[in-house]
């Protein structure tokens, strides 16, 4: 069993997702020891790009932060700082990332280093499964998990890429990008139902509103749920003193699940 | 499994929520492209709206002053709307409705999209909202009124360097949010599978007319056929009928800014390496860890960091050579055709003109040129008064 697969057993998994280098590459590494404290049981580290096409308002500003510090936020050295937290907490570390970076570090490296400093999985929305063969064989060498996107809008493609899944399903909630609200919950009801029928990979829904209702729903509905945008809002706000914001968020979130 | 390849280049590189709706694009597409009364309605539109055949025009006086090869160039200035942007638009326009879509999209550097794309929409019943860099919306201002006065709302793009690429990825996150009724109208022969190959059919009447008048009038082939490139619809639609013609040297010109050795440069295949972005692999300007660079071009519509997938396989297999022009070239062009043939041309197309006043001098007088006219240069004349210290605005 890979370690993302240990990290839905026996519990709803929290998901939570940040942005590297936002406000800077040691308050990343602070806030991953905070979110794990509190309860996470995966997180998911996006590389910052500088045209981040399938993210909303929230997370494009995060974006920018960590490009614009000084120094910048380069792939290097966002595998040192995952390096260095990776020997503090045990949840699987997970990269969400655009294909560019990844292209232009070149596939062997990229997924070399991703084993080497304890990256799990690996999250591209703009690789959509008919290009991943392009990917799949050096990321399967290096033990790095490819993770699927579902959308509502997949509709006949559902069960094709729920079929080839590996760690954890990542269903998108709507036909809005990450961080907005509006989703209709039937239609996720009835992507869930359809991911179930041809796979056990365990599914997590992505939500971009601070509500735990809808937590608790999603947590219901699936195996797990994805908070990014709230998270990252929290960061935004609070930058560097974010740390126990975080904690005191993914808490309750955590434990909004349970119930 | 992948498609719309041109050697490594091209692919379908989106978010999975837009796999569905290229996927419908493709086959609608590919339902009407062979559909004699698809054609026949697109054929009366380019016919009797945009106006072509375009004229392929001899320019005698640039000929003689240069001294060298036959000069001639295709007037896509003289569409309606002003550019050969109409070409597509009114194809991918049409396809929209067929598909049954009320709401077109689109990206705009220049204007020169937007404005086609407001116009097909007003044309054909369409709700049209166009995203525009905000710097572009500044550079040119009079192109957002017009197209407010054709009806489209027009979005002005602050986020990243507010120029065309940003316009391109607020275009694809609209997009993402709304496919039920919604085509996005992509200008270039550029993004997803079936985009390059679609925007490149629609604008291969640009060479389909081109091939036929030269023929007509030299009685035989050119030897040299150019045209400016940004992401690269005018070269390929220039281009594209003259693929087979061996003989025929295709020559894109590249906006290269103050120059490929600064960093404000818009030349991508010059200064740029392979990389995925906007849907595709192709060519892009970035740096060694993938951020795509801010480039630069005086030129609103060149301003992109990448080219078509096309393109980039043309370059690679070296059927066509790519060139890069200065800010300063493009202008002294700009002027020197306006002097010389009484044409305004556009400073994309300009970029083209420059090259040409590099290489007709050097070539036999019984070799022809033809040059694309991709737009005219109303717009440029108050950047260009501005460019020459002339305090002048719109």
């Amino acid at each position: 069993m890979s370690k993302i697969n240990e990290a839905f057993q026996n519990k709803k998994a929290f998901i939570g997702f940040l942005t590297a280098g936002d406000p800077t590459l040691e308050k990343t590494e602070e806030f991953i020891i905070e979110m794990e404290k509190a309860g996470a049981a995966l997180i998911q580290i996006g590389i910052p790009f500088s045209d981040p096409i399938a993210e909303g308002p929230v997370i494009q500003d995060a974006n920018v932060r960590a490009l614009s510090v000084p120094g910048g936020c380069t792939t290097d050295m966002v595998f040192d700082m995952v390096k260095r937290v990776s020997k503090k907490v045990s949840v699987p570390l997970v990269f969400f990332t655009y294909l560019n970076p990844v292209y232009k570090y070149g596939y062997e490296k990229f997924c070399a280093r991703c084993n080497e400093t304890g990256i799990s999985g690996l999250i591209i929305p703009d690789m959509p499964f008919e290009e991943r063969v392009e990917l799949t064989p050096t990321a399967e060498k290096y033990n790095v998990e490819l993770i699927s996107l579902i959308a509502p809008t997949s509709e006949d493609r559902v069960q094709m890429i729920a079929k080839e899944a590996k760690g954890y399903i990542y269903v998108v909630p709507s036909m809005d990008i990450t961080g907005a609200s509006g989703e209709k919950t039937t239609d996720i009801e009835k992507v869930v139902e359809n991911i179930k029928k041809v796979t056990d990979t365990p599914v997590a829904i992505g939500f971009g509103a601070n509500d735990f209702e809808q937590a608790a729903k999603y947590s219901r509905l699936a195996d797990g749920i994805i908070v990014a945008s709230a998270i990252v809002k929290i960061i935004a706000e609070h930058g560097n003193n974010a740390g126990k914001y975080v904690y005191e968020y993914v808490k309750s979130m955590a434990r909004g699940m349970e119930n | 499994m992948s498609k719309g390849r041109y050697g490594v280049h091209g692919g379908q590189y989106i978010p999975e929520t837009l796999m569905n709706e290229v996927i419908k694009l493709e086959e609608a597409y590919g339902n009407y492209k062979n559909d004699p009364d698809f054609n026949k309605e697109l054929n009366t539109l380019l016919k009797e709206y945009a106006g072509r055949p375009s004229l392929l025009y001899y320019a005698e006086k640039m000929t003689k002053d240069l001294g060298g090869a036959k000069i001639y160039f295709k007037r896509e200035d003289l569409n309606h709307t002003g550019s050969h942007k109409i070409n597509n638009v009114l194809g991918q326009a049409l396809l929209a409705k067929k598909m049954g879509k009320t709401r077109i999209i689109a990206e705009t550097g220049a204007g020169q999209h937007g404005v086609a794309t407001a116009t097909a929409a007003a044309l054909l019943g369409l709700e049209c909202e166009i995203f525009m860099g905000k710097e572009d919306t500044i550079r040119q201002a009079l192109n957002v009124y017009r197209m407010e006065l054709l009806g489209a709302k027009v979005h002005a793009v602050e986020s990243g360097t507010k120029t065309l690429k940003d316009a391109v990825n607020e275009c694809m996150r609209e997009w993402t949010k709304r496919v039920d009724d919604t085509l996005y109208v992509l200008g270039s022969v550029m993004g997803p599978h079936p985009f390059p190959m679609i925007v490149r059919d629609f604008q291969s009447v640009i060479s389909r007319e081109a091939r036929e008048q030269i023929l007509e009038m030299e009685g035989k082939l050119p030897d040299v056929v150019m045209a400016c490139v940004g992401g690269g619809s005018n070269a390929m639609g220039m281009f594209y009928e003259f693929i087979k013609d061996e003989s025929v040297q295709l020559i894109g010109c590249e906006a290269a800014g103050l120059g490929v050795d600064t960093d404000k440069t818009a030349a991508t295949i010059a200064t740029g390496t392979k990389g995925v972005f906007h849907g595709m692999k192709s060519y892009f300007c970035q740096n060694e860890y993938g951020q795509i660079a801010p480039v630069y071009s005086i030129s609103a519509g060149l301003d992109y960091p990448g080219i078509g997938p096309e393109h980039a396989y043309l370059h690679d297999i070296k059927r066509a050579q790519y060139v890069p022009v200065t800010d300063e070239e493009a202008v002294n062009a700009f002027e020197y055709i306006a002097k010389t043939e009484g044409i305004i041309a556009a400073i994309e197309s300009s970029h083209a003109v420059a090259h040409l006043m590099k290489i007709a001098p050097k070539m036999d007088k019984d070799k022809i040129i033809i040059c694309c006219l991709s737009g005219r240069g109303d717009k440029d004349v108050a950047a260009i008064a501005r460019y020459r210290g002339v305090n002048l605005y719109e």
